[in-house]
């Protein structure tokens, strides 16, 4: 099978597509901007994980997912929920512990879900998600081949740490995804660190990708930074995976650009290699493709960061008035009984 | 005497100890450059060295397998979990392995490891990051378990757990690392595993409890001996094997007893204890003994549900009346 390195992408990007990705990604940014600063008001509690710096992880895979297909995410959950289509206000009101959060204020941001969107879950465990994608993804093709559902083969995007593929569940579960060719997209975020561990000294191949060698599946390397060349990558993978193909490891090269969570003091990542990564930034990068393809001016870019300013002050706004879960109702939704 | 907190006196117990035994080591995830979650083993990666001072890649399960294979041979591990919760993962090394290897193996090998770290109820961390894994891991034979609740203890425990040659597993609560307290600057400040202690004598309430709860009853006793009642106070430390007889002293006087425990309620240690009083000491009973605990729920996100879940002070003051007056 292939192991590749995704050097530079021709852009399989329309325009409308394009600009739907840069919505996403800066609607991601400005979400965990205001999040830090709801954190530090004391609007938000527990351990909160940012997302700032990896959007174009996010938004170059889950731009092209339906309403139908699956995404599995971490504690560092905030911006895959909202590129999967879970409202702000719901994100931002779940985050405050209100009643309509949508993990309904019991939750917080380590355990987000969304039925409705197909939004798996925050798992607070590291690689706890992928285990469940997995299944999820068998349920897919369960639904094709069992059921005959006539419909396109759903597709599950699988998102986790680089620190997460040094456990078990990535290889087990990589295993039996390749073994029933099941939809799956495991997309590895390789943000160089896990909390104060270096990748390098977690794992003895550095290249995540190449482990999918071992499943004899097609693992790709791609520029995590660069939101057209996830989008290429990623449209491959899930075009294999519809097809009955199977599983595809995905290696994003990324980084966060805050600490681990808000609590994390971030002495061990030195100022160079920040600064290195800070002139990656997904954002600029891709507004510059958007000129350069004249796919947008900077007029119309600038009119869509506003709107997302508006739309967060709505969520910050709606979280503010929502009600607390009444105290009366602890012991609801703990046996399917409970409505 | 040297004041430390409690994140500091878990420090000084485990240099204390890698000094006096060359074998013992500390393994976990950011346990080295970080310095571990909690800052326990701050800059110790410096003095003893990457291999004393072991980064684990995320991984429990086998690196808690390969902490019980190295004890076997001989090392002294102190596996330390980021959140004790992540050792869900590791169950079945600890239970089958630290738990009841010395056993199925006829007596031949023993695995002397200490697995500690921080667990509990926090400020609203989320379910997964809020377990209580005591109860959990109770039932399984051959494990001790450690619960301290104050920097003291907290040392002299586990200088105790790391010299003592089975598996112990040493639960610390998130909530106590800064509490400050005088240590004994010795070396070989003990103190012994399966003994209670009590806090405070008194005639008409025996009152137990382990770790952060501790605090809880005694914030209630204030109350209680400010309206004339004298509760008496036990601090478990250890849950397994646990000090009957002490409880069992103590009920030969107050009659009454009330166990206060942030696990669940159900499967919980205080249903344990009961039945071991209804066993050992039913005579000395004059009411019904109680048992509050945390409420059989994962623990929720918002605040005010999940002060709820957990036992509070003016709970305890209204079961302790309850109980006396009964
Ligand atoms: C099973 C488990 N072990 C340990 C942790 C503590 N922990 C939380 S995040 C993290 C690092 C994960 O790094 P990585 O997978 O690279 O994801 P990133 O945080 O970089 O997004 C660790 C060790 C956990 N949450 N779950
Ligand atoms: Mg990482």
């Amino acid at each position: 099978m292939i192991q590749e390195k995704i050097k530079l992408a021709t852009t399989s990007l329309t325009q409308d597509e394009a600009l739907a990705v840069y919505r996403d990604m800066i609607l991601g940014r400005v979400f965990e901007d205001r999040c830090a600063q709801m954190y530090y008001q004391g609007k938000m509690f527990g351990f909160v994980h940012l997302y700032s710096g990896q959007e174009a992880v996010s938004s170059g895979v889950i731009s092209q997912l339906g309403p139908l297909d699956y995404v599995s995410s971490t504690y560092r959950d905030h911006v895959h929920a909202l590129s999967k289509g879970v409202p702000a206000r719901a994100v931002m009101a779940e985050l405050f512990g209100k009643a309509t959060g949508c993990s309904r204020g019991r939750g917080g941001s380590m355990h987000l879900f969304s039925a409705e969107h197909r939004l798996l879950g925050g798992y607070a465990f590291v690689a706890e998600g992928i285990p469940v994608a997995t299944g999820s993804a068998f349920k897919s093709k369960y639904l094709k081949e069992v059921l005959n559902d006539p419909h396109r083969t759903e597709v599950t995007a699988c998102f986790f740490g680089d620190g997460a593929s040094n456990n078990g569940a990535f290889f087990e579960s990589m295993n039996m995804a390749a073994l029933w060719k099941l939809p799956i997209l495991f997309v590895c975020e390789n943000n160089l660190w896990s909390i104060g561990m270096a990748h390098s000294r977690a794992s003895s191949v550095h290249d995540i990708y190449k482990k999918a060698l071992a499943f004899d599946i097609p693992g790709v390397q791609v520029d995590g930074m660069d939101v057209v060349a996830v989008h290429k990558v990623a449209k491959e993978a899930i075009e294999r995976a519809r097809a009955g193909e199977g599983p595809t490891l995905i290696e994003a090269l990324t980084y966060r650009f805050r600490g681990h969570s808000l609590a994390d003091p971030d002495e061990l990542r030195d100022k160079e290699e920040k600064e290195r990564w800070r002139k990656q930034d997904p954002i600029p990068k891709f507004q510059h493709f958007l000129y350069e393809q004249g796919m947008a001016t900077e007029l119309e870019l600038k009119s869509i960061d506003r709107e997302i300013e508006v739309a967060i002050d709505d969520a910050v706004q709606f979280a503010l008035d929502s009600p607390e879960p009444p105290v009366d109702e602890i012991y609801r939704f703990i046996h399917a009984e409970d409505e | 005497m040297a004041s430390r907190l409690f994140f500091e006196a878990l420090r000084d117990a485990i240099v204390e100890e890698m000094d006096r035994d060359p074998n013992v080591f500390v393994l976990g995830e950011d346990v080295g450059h970080y310095g571990g979650s909690y800052k326990v083993t701050k800059d110790l990666h410096r003095k003893y060295g990457e291999l004393r001072m072991l980064d684990t890649p995320i991984a429990e399960a086998s690196f808690s397998g390969l902490a019980v294979g190295a004890a076997m041979c001989g090392l002294r591990p102190i596996l330390e979990g980021m959140n004790m919760g992540f050792l869900l993962l590791a169950f079945s090394q600890i239970a089958n392995n630290g738990g009841m290897l010395r056993y199925t193996s006829g007596g031949q090998f023993t695995v002397p490891m200490v697995v500690r770290g921080p667990g509990g109820v926090g400020r609203q961390l989320g379910a997964e990051h809020s377990q209580r894994l005591e109860a959990y891991f109770y039932a399984v034979p051959g494990l001790k378990i450690v619960a301290p609740s104050t920097p003291k203890e907290a040392k002299g425990l586990l200088k105790a757990a790391i010299r003592d040659n089975n598996t112990v597993l040493f639960f610390e609560h998130v909530l106590l690392y800064n509490l400050r307290e005088d240590i004994p600057e010795d070396d070989d400040f003990i103190i012994p595993l399966g003994k209670a202690n009590v806090l405070r004598e008194g005639e008409d309430i025996t009152i137990v409890s382990y770790s952060r709860m501790v605090h809880h009853c005694l914030q209630a006793v204030d109350s209680l001996v400010a309206e004339g009642y004298e509760p008496e106070v036990i601090d478990l430390r250890t849950l397994k094997p646990l000090d009957l007889e002490t409880i069992g002293k103590s009920l030969k006087k107050t009659h009454r007893l009330l166990i206060v425990e942030e696990d669940y309620k159900t499967g919980g240690l205080g249903g344990e204890i009961i039945a071991l009083i209804d066993e050992h000491y039913f005579d000395e009973l004059d009411a019904p003994a109680v048992r509050l605990a945390s409420k059989d729920i994962p623990t929720p996100y918002n605040g005010r549900m999940e002060a709820v879940t957990i036992p509070q002070p003016e709970d305890i003051i209204r079961e302790a009346k309850k109980l006396m007056e009964a």
